[in-house]
């Protein structure tokens, strides 16, 4: 009786692992170490350039639609003179038991074979349901159609697409990077390499806490780190099971900050 | 054999056969003043508070409403599952009250089910309101196309499509069927287009008996069809909210708590509805006190199963004690202006209702009507409060922001009014509102031999 429920209840199990969970190309990792991170926004900056997110202007901002794709969250503890300021960079975790990919009705946020999250701007038909879904609130939504004063259209990133009034989107771990590094990988017949893939805000962090690669791949960087005992995810026990893998940081009298 | 309620007719009126289908036609040919008044009023309504706005939010995108980061879903959601709510007594109570044979449904249930229809294609305008990109609203829809994109059948959402829309459907047929005896009695009264119209609408009904009989056949079947459909739909619109991980919206009791909350606001509608309906139409023979004194017992049950779910969700929510669940009912009860309203809420829903305890307030049109608004009123607020409350205290505090809307949003609630007046002004003139033959059971003329109910 007891093997039989097993079984059934195996099976419900199985019904809730998405079928790609087991058969990735790649599955990109980041992996986010705090202690280096000294919270300079060099990141944002660089995921506002790379990726061609709208400068909103501070009227929107107070009603919360700033667009940055990736956040630097500052939280602040106790009062003067014993204050502690805890900050964490939050981009698109990438889950892989991701809620924002059931809540789509038209597939326009789906997993792909690399093991990421990817929104198509084309099907999205403004739903909302991705962004309500999204417990770590990292979907932006395209309230109006941004223009970008002249000469500053100039400076767009020709990689990537300018999104239009009315579809969601959120980080992609700079998913025109990733493609084109697979690309030449392909042009020189070799697999892609550790480290041939760098997302804007990895590129730009000055102290190098933001490190990426294919945690399928034991030899990688993001592979060895993801063992580290520092190691954590946000929001873990909501079972969305995120590709971003937090090093927390350790406070000088021996705590560390996340707990 | 149709057996005599005269009870049920207290203002002790004999009517006759002839008398109920020249009232009911009459609704229908004779039209007053103040009845193009009123639609011209709703007509403007609807042009100047929902269409010209919603123009305005298409051509300048989805930022001239109030919504925000946390806050993506806000009034025009609170909107779709009132107005699905509302809809969900018409059909619901016309079929649950045919199945177990109630006569006091008889002279109600043809308004009732219209405002079903009414209510549900007003919703589902708001699905379209309310999304970044309306035109391509299609997308949502099951259809071959060359691209091979096809539709993620585990979104709640898409359960909704499938289930609104055969809802609406399985709805627009109930009524329809139940009407073409009187459709027929419509078409042989009137003349000129009516005629034509009223012809082919009653679809050759002669009222042989073979005909009544597939007739009943076929509405038992919607009957009974009906109810499991109209509790799984409303179900279905609260799972929108109970399949995400959202603290206040990932609630297990969500699905009956809806079914009931709809059936309760619904209820509270067809009260109202009925209040300004027999006195607009001056058919108050037909809408009697007795069909108050059995509504009110209703709202009474439903205000008790509501009152007792809401109780259930606090008290679970607060002795669970998790940190996210904290946040979400203090930010609900406590503070300010969400405080003001949830209280209302629980003065509208629990506290007034307890008035139809009493058979005077039972049998008051005023009684009736104060608490029938106030639920309405009260089940506004309570779809208001789940979402705005929810959605502005997810998990991570540094995202928390409070949902104002904008009067872009708040011109198109008072738009989905005018639009649904609309359309019940347009059945009152278009449709037999009473049932005819029905009525006619009701007063004591038999139909027909060793037949049930028609």
């Amino acid at each position: 009786m007891s093997g039989l429920l097993e079984r059934i209840a195996g099976k419900l199990r199985s019904y809730r692992e998405p079928g790609y969970y087991t058969k990735l190309d790649h599955k990109w990792t980041m992996v986010i170490d705090l202690d280096k991170c000294n919270g300079c926004e060099a990141c944002v900056v660089a995921c506002y350039a790379e990726n061609n997110l709208p400068v909103v202007g501070r009227e929107e901002c107070e009603k919360s639609r700033a667009f940055s794709w990736l956040r630097i969250e500052r939280y602040v503890e106790g009062e003067y003179p014993d204050v502690k300021v805890k900050f964490i960079p939050v981009m698109c975790q990438h889950c892989m038991k991701a809620p924002c990919e059931t809540g789509c009705p038209v597939y326009a946020t789906y997993h792909n074979q690399d093991g990421l999250n990817v929104q198509v701007y084309n099907r999205c038909v403004g739903t909302f349901t991705c962004a309500t879904y999204c417990t770590y609130d990292v979907r932006r939504f395209n309230w109006f159609t941004y223009k970008w004063p002249k000469p500053l259209e100039a400076q767009l990133n020709p990689d990537v697409s300018v999104r239009e009034m009315g579809v969601m989107e959120k980080c992609t771990f700079c998913i025109q990077r990733i493609r084109s590094a697979k690309d030449t990988a392909k042009d020189e017949s070799r697999p892609v390499k550790d480290g041939d893939i760098k997302p804007a805000c990895s590129q730009s962090c000055p102290t190098g806490a933001i490190y990426f690669g294919d945690i399928q791949d034991p030899e990688s960087v993001v592979a060895k780190l993801a063992k580290s005992p520092r190691r954590y995810r946000l929001l873990e026990e909501l079972n969305a099971d995120p590709s971003v893998i937090y090093l927390k940081r350790v406070m000088g009298d021996g705590t560390s900050s996340h707990e | 054999m149709a057996p005599h309620h005269m009870s049920d007719n207290q203002t002790g009126d004999v009517i006759s056969y002839k008398e109920v289908n020249d009232d009911v036609v009459r609704t229908m040919t004779e039209t007053g003043k103040w009845y193009y008044i009123a639609l011209a009023g709703a007509f403007s309504g609807f042009l100047a508070f929902w269409i010209l706005p919603w123009a305005y939010q298409i051509y300048k995108g989805q930022g001239v409403s109030g919504l925000n980061t946390p806050d993506f879903w806000g009034i025009y959601l609170t909107n779709f599952v009132f107005w699905i709510g509302i809809s969900h007594s018409g059909t619901l109570l016309s079929a649950i009250l045919f199945i177990t044979k109630t006569p006091w449904r008889r002279s109600i249930y043809r308004s009732a089910e219209a405002m079903t229809f009414f209510s549900v294609a007003t919703a589902a305008v708001f699905i379209f309101v309310h999304m970044g990109r309306p035109w391509n609203f299609y997308w949502t829809m099951p259809y071959p196309n060359q691209r091979q994109l096809w539709l993620n059948f585990q979104s709640p959402l898409m359960f909704d499509v499938f289930a609104i829309s055969t809802y609406a459907t399985s709805s627009m047929i109930f009524l329809y069927f139940g009407s073409i005896p009187d459709l027929a009695a419509v078409r042989d009264r009137v003349t000129g287009w009516r005629k034509q119209v009223y012809s082919a609408l009653a679809l050759g009904w002669r009222g042989t008996d073979s005909e009544w009989h597939w007739l009943f056949k076929a509405y038992t079947f919607f009957a009974v069809f009906i109810i499991p459909l109209a509790v799984s739909v409303h179900s279905i619109v609260s799972w929108d909210f109970a399949l995400s991980k959202v603290p206040g919206l990932a609630k297990t009791i969500f699905a009956p708590y809806f079914v009931v909350g709809a059936i309760y606001s619904g209820s509270a509608g067809i009260v109202t509805l009925m209040i300004i309906f027999r006195k607009a139409m001056k058919i108050e023979k037909y809408i009697t006190l007795n069909h108050f004194d059995k509504l009110g017992m209703l709202l009474l049950v439903m205000s008790l199963l509501w009152s007792y779910i809401n109780v259930i969700e606090v008290f679970t929510g607060w002795y669970a004690n998790t940190s996210a669940e904290n946040e979400t009912l203090v930010y609900r009860m406590f503070t300010t202006p969400y405080a003001y309203m949830f209280w209302l809420m629980i003065v509208t829903n629990t506290l007034l209702p307890l008035l139809f305890i009493f058979k005077k307030c039972r049998t008051s049109i005023l009684a009736c009507l104060v608490v029938s608004l106030g639920i309405n009123v009260g089940m506004w607020l309570e779809r208001y409060l789940i979402l705005t409350t929810s959605l502005p205290r997810k998990f991570l505090p540094y995202m928390w922001h409070d949902y104002i809307p904008s009067w872009v949003e708040i011109s198109m609630t008072l738009g989905s009014f005018c639009f649904f007046a609309m359309l019940f002004l347009l059945f009152v003139k278009l449709w037999p509102s009473v049932s005819i033959y029905e009525v006619k059971e009701d007063i004591g003329i038999p139909m027909r031999k060793g037949g049930g109910h028609h």
